[in-house]
Formats: C-alpha cells, structure tokens, sequence
C-alpha cells in the first residue's frame, strides 16, 4: 500500500451559508508536484489555505470532513497549529514581503522560536536563499528594504521565507500571476528543484503553467473535484468532458 | 511557555479595553451621584425653572438649556454652510500652492486652544457688534461666531477628506455627461461625500455645546432668557465654569445637576451620531 | 447657458468665501504672534509670576502644563492602545466589544467641564488628591483617552491584513504576529494620535481649571496644585489688567502646539521609516 503525503477525506467547506467545496477526496503524494487547477472561484485557493489551516482566521468559515498529513488528522487540537504551519508552508498570490529588510523577511519564521544561534540563521538564510534562485542577486544587500526589490525578486524571497523553516510541503497559489516571465521561469525552476525534498502542492495561475510544472492535476470547478490524475491523463487523455473542454480552452 | 504568552496578551489587552467601561461608569456614577439631590428635591423645576438665584435657593436652569441651543444652534447656521464651502474650495478650486499652505494651517488652527478664539473674540467681535448692531456685543451673537469660528477647522478638514476620498470617477462621469464643475459639485459630488460632512458636523457641534472657556469670555453671562441674539446669555457649560470655584453645598450639588443635564444632552446627540455613522458604514458596505 | 453662469456665480462665491473664512482664521494667529512675540524673551520664560502675574515671567505655569501633559500622556497611553489592540485584533464582535465601543465613544463626547466636575470630585475630593498636578493629570488622562485609542486602532486596522497572514504561514503566534509584523507598520500612526492628544492635553483649560487648581507658585511635586499655561491666559485675559501677558503666553502656546504638530511629525516619520 502506497503511502500518502495528505490525504483528504470527504472535505466540506462553507463560507456562511454558502458551500464552496463539496465532499472532496484527494490524496498527495510526497515529493511530488501536484497542480490544483480550476477557473476562478473553484475553491482552490480555499482549498490551499485550508492545508495549512490559514481559513481559520475568518471566523464565518466552517469545514467538515478530514485533512490528514502523514496520518494524522491537521484539525487535532493537541497539534499545535503554528507547529502544522511551519511544516506546510505557503506562498502567496501576490508577492508579499513585510516591511522589513530582505533579512529579516528570511529569517522571520527562524527566529520566532528560541534557541537558535546568528550563525545557524544565517545560513539557512543563506541557503534558502540560495534554493529559490535568488541568493546572488541580493547576497550584497541583505539590509536593504524588502520592498525595493522587483515583483519577480520579492515573490522569491517570499519563496526563500518559507523554505528557510524546512517545511515537509509548501503550498503556492497562483504565486506567478502577476510576474514576468524570466521570473516565473526561474520560480518554476526552482520547484522542481525542490520537490526532491518537499511536497509541493501548486494552484497554477494558468494549464500551461500547470502543464509545465506538475507530476499530477486535480481538475476542481465550482468546489467539485472532477477528475485527478497524472499529467499525461489530465492534459492529454482526460476521461471528462468539462476536463478536456477547459484544458482546451473552450471555457475558463 | 508560549501558550502562556499567547493567553496572557488577549487577557492584558482585554483588561485594558475594559478601562473604558470603567471610566465610563464612574464618571457617571459620581456625577449623578452628586447632582441627584437637587433634581430630586425641585425636580421638574430645576430644568423648566426660570429663575438662577443660588443665594436664595432658586435652581432653574431653564435659561441656560435655551442658551446652550441658541449658541450652539447659531454656530451651526454660520459654522456649517461656511465650512463645507472652504472644504468644496480646499477640496476642488485652491490652486496647489495654496492647498499645501492652508492644509497644516487649518489643522493648527484645529489645535490651538479654545481660549485663543475667546480672547479674539473679546478683543474683535464683541466690539464689531457692540459698535455697529448696537448692545454690550458680549451676545449670544459673539458667541456663535466664536464657536464657529471654533468648529471650522474640523468641518473643513473632515469633510475635505470625505470629498477627497471618493472615487475620481464619480466626477470624470459626471464631467464627461457634460455638466459643469459647479453642477457636478452640487448634484455628484456632494450629495456622495454626505454623510462624511455630516459626521464632520456633528463632531463640530458636539465641540460647540461643550465648550466652556471660550464662551464665558464673550457670552455675557447674564442668567435671564435671552430676547435677541444680542443679548447676554450663559449656557450650562459656564455655568458650571463660572460658579464651580466658589460653589458650596446646594449649590454646588446644583452646579453637578446642571452637569446632569449637559451630559444628557451630550450623550442623546452622542448616539444619535453613532446611530447615523453605523448607518454610513452599512451603506458604503453595500456599494 | 444658465449653468455657465451659475457655475460662474458659485466658482467666485466659494472662492469669495472660503479666502475671507481662511484669512481671517490665519489672522488670529498672525495677531496673537505679531503681540506675543515682542513680550516672549528669556526672562518671560525664566521668571515665576508675580503679582497675579501682572509681572515676572511664566516658568510655573510652563512647568504646570508640561508636567500635567506628560502625567496624562504616560498615564493614558498604555489604556488606549491596549484597547485599540483589542479592538483592531482580538476581538471580532459581540456585546462585550460592542459595549467598550459605546463607552469609548461616549467618552470622546463629554465636555471637558464634566471631566472636571468628576475630577474634582473623584480625585480633588474622593481620593483626597488635592488640587493637583497629579488629579489634573487623571483627569485629563481619561479625556484624551478616546482619542488615543480612536487613532490607533485606525493604525492597527490599515497594517494590511497580508502582513498577518504572512507571519501566521511562517508559524507565528498570534502574540508574535501582533509584535513583529503588525506593531512595526502601525507605530508611525499611533504616534501621531499620541502627539494629536499631546496637543489637546496642552490646549485644556476647564478640566484642570476644576483639578489641577490655579496656584501660581513653583509645584514642588505632582501632589503640588499649578496653573497650566491655557488657564494662566485665560485668567489674564479675563482679568484685563495685563494683556501684555496675555499675548505672551498665548503665543508660546501656538508655538508650543505648532512645535508639538509640525516638528514632532516630521520626527515620527523620520525614525520610522525603516523598511518602508
């Protein structure tokens, strides 16, 4: 039997009075890319932010169903949610550097808790940095303010932030809608650079993107889970209709 | 430990959010404590009474209630129109040299304290009137031209944002329909930026009937009702500020009584201002 | 055609207007420094009162009312932004947040000659203060509270929500999200409601008149009674037997408040830029 990273079990999910996921089940498997593709309001950032139980914050969200990572249900409340946010990192829509510098926007996770030595920071600081591609662009200028990098260099660094807590999965949604293409390149690069040590779970912001990225695609429209599958059975051979109509283009 | 932490911080902060109602309580606790003897004892003639004698234990604060209105009803008819005119003229005609210099300006001038403007008032308008409209000058006139005067840098600054904030397309629309600068003033932007101006005037107002340095220099004082606006009067604020200093038993429980009555008064307009601003934020919700 | 003239009628009659309204409220100032300034010098500003302080300088009163502003400012500031964090953070609603709002609100609509009657008979009388720089202070502590709390929570609430969410995904608590990714944003707009209420702090004259007393003498501690600097000139002006005075003190407190707006401002954004 084929162990599963996250498996995600009968997952209902209302927004007030309105079900925006309906009775999905999706399972992921470790070290792989997985895209979670749909046209706008499917769910999927829903479904992203509720990975690492970010949805919380908003207190007119309600689920029911299970979320299970490594075995172990995420909703447990004897884990602590912070511990469950470190280990599934995320990376936002739009690049979201804090007002700080380039520093201490990387180093932020690392030193909220105690006990770690400068040294140590520095060089998960360096290596983060290093893993999203973004180390010699900035290596001279770690003080200088986050916010005076480019779109493309700030969503890196944002990408650097989250590996900088050696997450075992790292959630990115929709992070190159706004960039430049030799940016979204070397974002997607370095995905699958890292899939060799995380779980990777991507709401693409295009097919193409997912097409190019991905080991697997779950296909979700309207919070229904249409189909899931490798790449070559999403993008090539889909088994429902409204697969193939919005992987090729007739809506969405 | 961090959970710890995490508990006590929303506990600290809860805590110190509850000050409030405390401040509150006390506050009312103490006043009403101190002034219901008197209401009780002369009860309903100590608000409809028309006669202030604290010597001969006459308690009527009939003309002060008609003296804080009047006032405070004068302000709004010269402070109101005059602020949203400079507000509409900071907000769509002063150049950009003059916007950068009047900006900081008025906001100074919000800060400066009250007794300034008194002062103004007792050395420029109350001679202006006296001179040319005849009386002491010290008025109810003087008084709602230096309440104002007062509120006139809140209103033109609050409502100068109001105008300021909505969305440029509300006046690009209306342009391009072919109305002119004035109309689109008048019918778009105006009516769009309302319910900022009218917080701004309540605000204003609310400054207006609290005041009490500035008044007593110009009001005048006298204790009768007033039968023009050129006549002295003295509201429930200087009442309290004028005799405070040397009131002793009754009277000075009368003097918190009369602080009763404004603090009612205050507190009917309060909600009333609260009631009108949850029902902008509801409305612009819906836009 | 009749909205070309009106639009004409009303451009000259605002223009008209709003110039007259603004000049002669900048000519208030203009006259009070044009008269003040020529009495402010050194020993103005050295000397105690003599005289009812028809002579001698004003060092007591300047003393008076820095000392009631920094007690109502050290006392106040710790209330309010503890309730504005409150507000903008922890809470989400519900009867408990709904009647801390009211109560604040309330208290940003009481005059301040009620804040001075329940000063002078909770703290002069009850707590057997005294009239003092140390009731003027309390008392003046819960008037400029509103404001302070009003101010920040208007801080707090336009650090953009982002920013929490970002701290959250990297494992912050909400404790240490409040710390390090909200408070850095929020601290220059917190700072200017504290330095607006600084301003109305030197500004009151009813509530200390009632709390703080009116003695003209140096204070010896905050249990010492003193006459600020508002009431000082209030009590010349009225009295009218030294205008010279009058015009000085005033103008140092335009100068004082002008200071407090502009210069304290550009201080604020100048040491808390850092990262923006």
């Amino acid at each position: 039997m084929e162990k599963y990273k996250i498996e995600i079990k009968n997952f209902n999910f209302y927004f007030g009075e309105k079900q925006v996921i309906y009775n999905l089940n999706l399972k992921v498997q470790a070290n792989r890319i997985l895209s979670v593709f749909g046209p706008a309001n499917s769910g999927t950032t829903t479904l992203l932010r509720s990975l690492n139980r970010l949805c919380e914050l908003n207190p007119e969200l309600r689920y029911e169903g299970e979320i299970l990572l490594d075995g172990k249900s995420i909703f447990d409340s004897r884990e602590s949610v912070t511990q469950l946010r470190r280990r599934v990192g995320m990376v936002f829509e739009v690049p979201t550097p804090l007002p700080m510098s380039i520093y201490e926007n990387v180093s932020y996770g690392l030193r909220l808790g105690q006990g770690k030595s400068k040294a140590a920071i520095m060089e998960a600081v360096e290596l983060s940095l290093k893993q999203a591609a973004l180390w010699e662009e900035v290596k001279e200028r770690l003080d200088a303010p986050a916010m005076s990098l480019s779109g493309g260099q700030q969503q890196r660094l944002c990408v650097a932030r989250v590996l900088a807590l050696k997450p075992e999965v790292v959630l990115i949604d929709r992070a190159c809608s706004g960039l430049d293409p030799i940016s979204t390149a070397k974002i997607e690069e370095s995905m699958s650079q890292l899939k060799k040590e995380y779980t990777i779970i991507i709401s693409p912001h295009n097919v193409q993107q997912a097409i190019r990225v991905s080991d697997r695609a779950a296909f979700l429209l309207m919070g229904h889970l249409v189909e899931e599958g490798t790449n070559d059975e999403m993008f090539t051979n889909p088994q429902d209709k409204r697969t193939s109509d919005y992987v090729t283009g007739r809506f969405g | 430990m961090k959970n710890f932490k995490e508990k006590l911080s929303g506990r600290v902060f809860l805590t110190l959010a509850l000050f409030s109602i405390l401040a509150l309580a006390v506050i009312t606790i103490f006043i009403l404590v101190q002034g219901a003897p008197v209401i009780g004892k002369h009860g309903f003639a100590f608000i409809a009474g028309t006669s202030w004698s604290p010597g001969n234990g006459e308690f009527g604060i009939l003309p002060m209630i008609i003296g804080s209105v009047a006032v405070t009803l004068g302000a709004a008819v010269i402070g109101v129109p005059i602020g949203i005119c400079c507000a509409v003229f900071m907000a769509e005609f002063a150049p950009s040299l003059m916007r950068t210099i009047f900006r900081p300006a008025i906001q100074l001038l919000a800060g400066i304290p009250s007794v300034v403007y008194g002062f103004w008032g007792l050395l420029f308008v109350v001679p202006f009137i006296s001179n040319h409209l005849g009386g002491l000058g010290l008025s109810i006139l003087a008084g709602s031209v230096i309440l104002s005067l007062m509120m006139l840098p809140t209103i033109i600054s609050i409502s100068e944002v109001s105008i300021i904030v909505l969305p440029s397309t509300y006046k690009d629309g209306a342009l391009a329909l072919g109305m002119t600068h004035w109309q689109t003033i008048r019918s778009v932007q105006l009516p769009a930026a309302k319910s900022g101006i009218v917080a701004a005037v309540i605000l204003g107002l609310g400054r207006a009937v609290g005041e009490t340095m500035a008044v007593i220099m110009v009001l005048g004082n006298a204790t009768a009702i007033p039968s023009s606006v050129l006549e002295p009067v003295r509201t429930l604020t200087t009442n309290i500020g004028i005799e405070m200093g040397y009131a002793e038993g009754e009277h000075r429980q009368a003097l918190f009584a009369t602080g009763i009555i404004l603090f009612v008064i205050i507190m009917i307009l309060n909600i009333s201002a609260q009631y009108i601003t949850r029902n902008k934020s509801k409305s612009l919700k819906i836009k | 055609m009749g909205a070309r003239i009106s639009q004409k009628i009303a451009k000259t009659l605002i223009w008209t207007i709003a110039l007259t309204v603004i000049i002669i409220l900048m000519a208030i100032i203009v006259f009070i420094l044009y008269n003040g300034l020529r009495v402010i010098n050194w020993t103005f500003l050295t000397e105690i009162p003599r005289e009812m302080g028809q002579q001698g300088g004003i060092l007591s009163p300047i003393i008076g009312t820095l000392t009631v502003t920094v007690l109502a400012v050290v006392i106040a500031m710790p209330f309010g932004i503890g309730t504005a964090f409150y507000l903008a953070e922890y809470t989400r609603g519900g009867a408990v947040t709904r009647i801390i709002r009211f109560c604040t609100e309330s208290l940003a609509g009481i005059p301040s000659i009620v804040y001075g009657l329940f000063g002078l008979i909770f703290f002069v009388t009850t707590l057997g203060l005294g009239w003092s720089i140390l009731s003027g202070g309390l008392t003046v502590a819960i008037m400029i509270l509103p404001t302070i709390i009003r101010t920040s929570e208007e801080a707090i609430r336009s650090v953009p929500n982002i920013y929490r969410e970002v701290s959250f995904t990297l494992g912050a608590t909400k404790w240490q999200t409040i710390r390090k990714a909200v408070t850095p944003s929020a601290v220059r707009g917190i700072a200017n409601g504290i330095i607006l209420s600084i301003g109305r702090c030197v500004a009151e004259t009813a509530a200390v008149m009632l709390t703080a007393g009116t003695v003209l003498t140096m204070p010896e501690s905050i249990f010492s009674s003193s006459r600020t600097m508002a009431l000082h000139f209030y009590l010349l002006a009225m009295e009218g037997t030294a205008m010279d005075k009058a015009f000085g003190t005033s103008a140092v407190l335009i100068i004082l408040i002008f200071f407090i707006n502009v210069v304290a401002n550009a201080l604020v954004n100048r040491f808390v830029s850092k990262g923006h």
